[in-house]
C-alpha cells in the first residue's frame, strides 16, 4: 500500500539491523524514544524482538495522557459533573483514574461527557449548544496546542461565549531537560518526537547535544524510522560525532512551522511551572490561555479544586516515565494494574509503556531475557 | 531500582492465572459503554452477571448459539439485538444486518437457518418511509438465505429514548453438519484461515458517521454465511471450529478459541488480508483492523492435512475469494494469540479492551 508498505519493508528492514549490528559490536547502548508514538510502534512492530541484545529502548515521557497528575484529572471530573456543562475531550482521557474514578464512570454517573476527535469538533458541539457550557480538556504536547490555539482563535471570532477550553498543554523540552538532569539516569542518545519537531523544528533541541554531550535523532512513526533513526545514533557515534539530526525529513524541518508557533504565541502563555506525573514540579514546562482568552478560559470562568493529589501508593508510572523502571517492574504491573482496572495512566493510553508491554510484549523473547536479566542483576546486588 | 521485586517468572505466571482466571472480575457499579464493545468487559459482564443467574449446561458453553436435540435431530438457536448508528450505511441497512447477524452465528454451528423472529423498538416520530425501507431490506436478506420471518413485536419509545429503531432477532436453524463444531476443539497443528479480508464493516460504519470527514471507498461486508459453510462442511467434515468475526474482530475470536481450546494461535501478520482503504483508514485512526468488527466473514481452525482443501472450497465461493490462511494452533503459550510482524518479531495480540471504536451493530 502507498505510504505504508514503504516504511514496514522486510528487506529494507534487514539491511539495517545487519548494519545496526555492525555498528554496535563490542557495547551496548541505551537510547530514549521520547514519544509515546514510537513506544506503540516499537511493541506493535515488535521492534525490541528484532533488534540486536545489546541495544535497548528506554521509554519517554512523551505520553500525554500519562504525564497529567491526578490532581488536573480531579479538576476535570469537577467540571464534568457542573451543571449544564458538556465537557468534550480524546478517546484516551476518558479512562484515564482521577482519585473519585474517570470521565466515562462520570458518564455513566450521567455527566454529559462526549469524545471528539479534534477541539473543532468541540466548537461545533458548542454551536448546536447555545444553552449549554461546552468545555474542551485539552491535553497535548506542542503537537495539539497548535489546534486548540486555532480552535480558541475561531470561537473568538465567531463569538461563541459558550464554549471554554481546560488548558493542559505541556511542552517536551522542559521534561527532556529534567531528564537529563535527573542522576539516575544513564543514557546514549534520544530518537526525538517526530510531531512536536513538526511544530518546533531542529534547532530548540539543540541543547541536548550541546550541553549534554546526547546525540538526537528526530524520527517519523513507522517502524524503518525508528530503526533508521537507531542507525543514525550509532553511526554519530560511530563517527565521533554528537548533534541534532532529522530522520523524519518528510516532514521536520530545522525552524520547525512558524506559524503554528505563531498562533500558539498568539493564545498561550508559559505557566510558571506545572506539575508532571512522575518528574514532580518543572518550571515553565506548560501552557495556559493568555489573560486576553480569560473568557473562554476554564480555570478562569468555574471553580476547581485544584488539588494536589498523590498517585496512588502501589503505583510507580513515575519511575516508568523517567525511564527508571521497566514497566514489569512496577509492583503493581499485571497484577492489580490492568488495561482493564488501570491504577496508572502508563496502563490506560496506547501510547503508555506499561499498557504497550502488556498488550504486545509480554511474550516477546527479548523481553523475557530482559526479565531474566533484571532478575539477576537484582540478585546479585 | 528499590523494588522489592517478585521473581520475574512468578509475576509472568500470576498476569497469565489472572487472565485465564474463570471468574473475570466486574468491578464497575454502573454500566459503560465498554460492556457492549465485545472485548473483555463484556465477556466480564456476561459471566458474572448472565451465567450466574441463568447458568446451565448449554449456556455454559458460551457459543454463539446453543444447540439441542429435539426429536432425534439437533437443532441451533441464537438471539441478536441490533443498534446500529446510521441505520443505512455503504453496503446494507440495520435490516439486513440483523437478518445475516443471526443466520450467520446459526451457520457458525452448521446450522442451516430456517426461521426468524424480529422485534422492533421504534422511535417516535422515526419516518414510516425508513421503516419500509429496512424492513425490505430485510425481507429480502431471509428470503436469500431461505428463512422465514414467522413472529414478531412491536414496542415505541418516546422521541430521545431511542435512535430510530432497534431490532432483537432470533433464529432457529436445522443442524446439517452434525459433527461437533466448538471453540473448544482446536488442536495444535491446526490451520486458522479466514475466508476473506477483514475490517470493512467496522470501517464502514465509523466512516459512514462522518464525524471523521473522512473520505475512502469502503463498503460494510455484511452478507449471509450459510452456504459458503455449507460448502466449506460438506467438502471438508474435519473443520473443527467456525466463529464469524464480529464485534472485537478477528482478535477477540482467536483469543476465545485460544482460551476454550487451551491452546496457542501464531499470526503471520503478512499472511492477514486487508483491502487497502481499510487498512488506510485504521492506519490514521490508529486502530488495528484484527480488532475491527465483520460481518460477512468467517474464521476456521481446519486439521492441516485438509487446510489447503478447506481454502480452495472457499476460494471458489463468491464470498471467499479473498480467503487465506492466516496462521496455525500451537501447543503453547496456552490460551494467548501471538502474532508474528512483518518485520520477523513476535507479539501478543490480546483481547480487545476498552471500546475503541463507537457502536457498530
Amino acid at each position: 500500500m502507498k505510504f505504508i508498505d514503504e516504511f514496514r519493508d522486510k528487506a529494507l528492514a534487514k539491511g539495517l539491523l545487519k548494519e545496526i549490528e555492525r555498528l554496535s559490536v563490542g557495547r551496548s547502548f541505551k537510547f530514549m524514544e521520547i514519544c509515546g508514538g514510537h513506544t506503540h510502534t516499537i511493541y506493535r512492530h515488535a521492534l525490541h524482538d528484532v533488534l540486536p541484545p545489546n541495544i535497548e529502548l528506554v521509554h519517554g515521557p512523551g505520553c500525554p495522557v500519562c504525564v497529567l497528575p491526578m490532581g488536573r484529572i480531579d479538576d476535570a471530573l469537577t467540571l464534568a459533573y457542573t451543571d449544564g456543562v458538556i465537557l468534550t475531550t480524546f478517546g484516551d482521557m476518558m479512562r484515564v483514574p482521577g482519585s473519585k474514578g474517570t470521565l466515562l464512570d462520570a458518564q455513566a454517573n450521567g455527566a454529559d461527557v462526549r469524545m471528539v476527535y479534534s477541539p473543532l469538533d468541540a466548537l461545533k458541539i458548542a454551536r448546536q449548544h447555545p444553552d449549554r457550557k461546552v468545555i474542551f480538556f485539552a491535553i497535548g504536547f506542542e503537537t495539539t496546542a497548535p489546534s486548540t490555539a486555532l480552535t480558541l482563535l475561531r470561537a473568538r471570532q465567531e463569538g461563541v461565549g459558550n464554549f471554554f477550553v481546560f488548558c493542559n498543554h505541556v511542552l517536551i523540552l522542559p521534561a527532556v531537560k529534567a531528564i537529563l538532569d535527573s542522576p539516575d539516569m544513564r543514557l546514549d542518545g534520544f530518537i526525538g518526537p517526530g510531531h512536536v519537531s513538526t511544530i518546533i523544528g531542529s534547532k530548540p533541541w539543540s541543547f541536548v547535544a550541546r550541553d549534554y554531550g546526547k546525540p538526537v535523532v528526530i524520527a517519523g512513526f513507522e517502524p524503518l524510522d525508528i530503526l533508521q533513526a537507531v542507525y543514525l545514533l550509532l553511526r554519530q557515534w560511530r563517527e565521533g560525532r554528537c548533534e541534532v539530526e532529522i530522520q523524519y525529513t518528510r516532514v521536520v524541518k530545522p525552524e520547525g512551522n512558524p506559524q503554528a508557533l505563531r498562533v500558539m504565541g498568539q493564545v498561550f502563555e508559559l505557566r510558571p511551572h506545572f506539575e508532571w506525573r512522575g518528574l514532580g514540579f518543572i518550571a515553565r514546562s506548560a501552557l495556559k490561555l493568555r489573560p486576553e482568552f480569560s473568557e473562554h478560559d476554564a480555570e478562569v470562568q468555574f471553580p476547581l479544586p485544584h488539588l494536589r493529589v498523590a498517585d496512588p501508593k502501589a503505583c510507580q508510572c513515575g519511575e516508568v516515565l523517567k525511564g527508571v523502571l521497566k514497566p514489569w517492574e512496577c509492583r503493581v504491573f499485571g497484577t492489580a494494574c490492568t488495561p482493564e482496572t488501570p491504577i496508572g495512566a502508563c496502563m490506560v493510553s496506547p501510547e503508555g509503556a506499561c499498557a504497550a508491554v502488556y498488550h504486545y510484549g509480554r511474550y516477546s523473547r527479548k523481553i523475557r531475557e530482559l526479565i531474566d536479566l533484571t532478575a539477576l542483576s537484582n540478585s546479585e546486588a | 531500582m528499590a523494588n522489592p521485586m517478585t521473581p520475574p517468572e512468578e509475576l509472568l505466571e500470576r498476569i497469565e492465572k489472572l487472565r485465564q482466571r474463570q471468574k473475570p472480575r466486574l468491578q464497575e457499579t454502573t454500566v459503560t459503554m465498554v460492556h457492549g464493545a465485545g472485548g473483555k468487559a463484556t465477556h466480564a459482564l456476561v459471566e458474572a452477571v448472565f451465567l450466574e443467574a441463568f447458568r446451565n449446561p448449554i449456556l455454559e458453553r458460551l457459543e454463539d448459539q446453543a444447540t439441542f436435540e429435539l426429536d432425534g435431530r439437533k437443532w441451533a438457536i441464537t438471539t441478536d439485538a441490533f443498534t446500529v448508528a446510521p441505520l443505512f450505511f455503504p453496503g446494507g441497512d440495520i435490516g439486513c444486518l440483523a437478518v445475516h447477524g443471526t443466520v450467520n452465528d446459526l451457520a457458525t454451528a452448521g446450522a442451516r437457518p430456517l426461521f426468524l423472529t424480529a422485534a422492533f423498538i421504534l422511535e417516535e416520530g422515526f419516518p414510516m418511509d425508513d421503516l419500509r425501507r429496512l424492513v425490505a431490506s430485510m425481507a429480502e436478506a431471509s428470503r436469500k438465505v431461505g428463512a422465514v420471518i414467522v413472529t414478531g413485536d412491536t414496542k415505541t419509545v418516546q422521541r430521545g429514548k431511542g435512535d430510530g429503531v432497534y431490532i432483537a432477532m432470533t433464529g432457529i436453524g436445522l443442524v446439517e453438519h452434525p459433527h461437533h463444531l466448538s471453540i473448544a476443539n482446536a488442536r495444535p497443528g491446526d490451520k486458522v484461515l479466514v475466508s476473506g479480508t477483514i475490517g470493512e464493516h467496522g470501517i464502514a460504519i465509523l466512516l459512514a458517521r462522518g464525524h471523521l470527514e473522512l473520505e475512502a471507498e469502503v463498503r460494510s461486508d455484511t452478507a449471509p454465511l450459510w452456504d459458503l459453510v455449507h460448502q466449506v462442511l460438506s467438502a471438508c467434515p474435519s473443520v473443527r471450529c467456525l466463529r464469524d468475526p464480529t464485534r472485537g474482530g478477528v482478535a477477540t475470536v482467536l483469543n476465545e478459541i485460544a482460551q476454550a481450546s487451551q491452546v496457542g494461535v501464531r499470526l503471520f501478520e503478512e499472511a492477514i488480508p486487508v483491502r487497502p482503504e481499510v487498512r488506510g483508514a485504521c492506519e490514521l485512526l490508529g486502530i488495528d483492523p484484527l480488532y475491527v468488527a465483520n460481518e460477512g466473514k468467517m474464521v476456521l481452525v481446519v486439521a492441516p492435512e485438509k487446510a489447503e482443501e478447506a481454502l480452495a472450497v472457499l476460494q471458489e465461493h463468491p464470498l471467499g475469494r479473498e480467503a487465506a490462511i492466516i496462521g496455525e494452533i500451537t501447543d503453547e503459550p496456552k490460551g494467548m494469540v501471538l502474532l508474528e510482524t512483518s518485520l520477523g518479531g513476535t507479539r501478543v495480540l490480546d483481547m480487545l479492551t476498552g471500546d475503541p471504536l463507537p457502536r457498530i451493530c
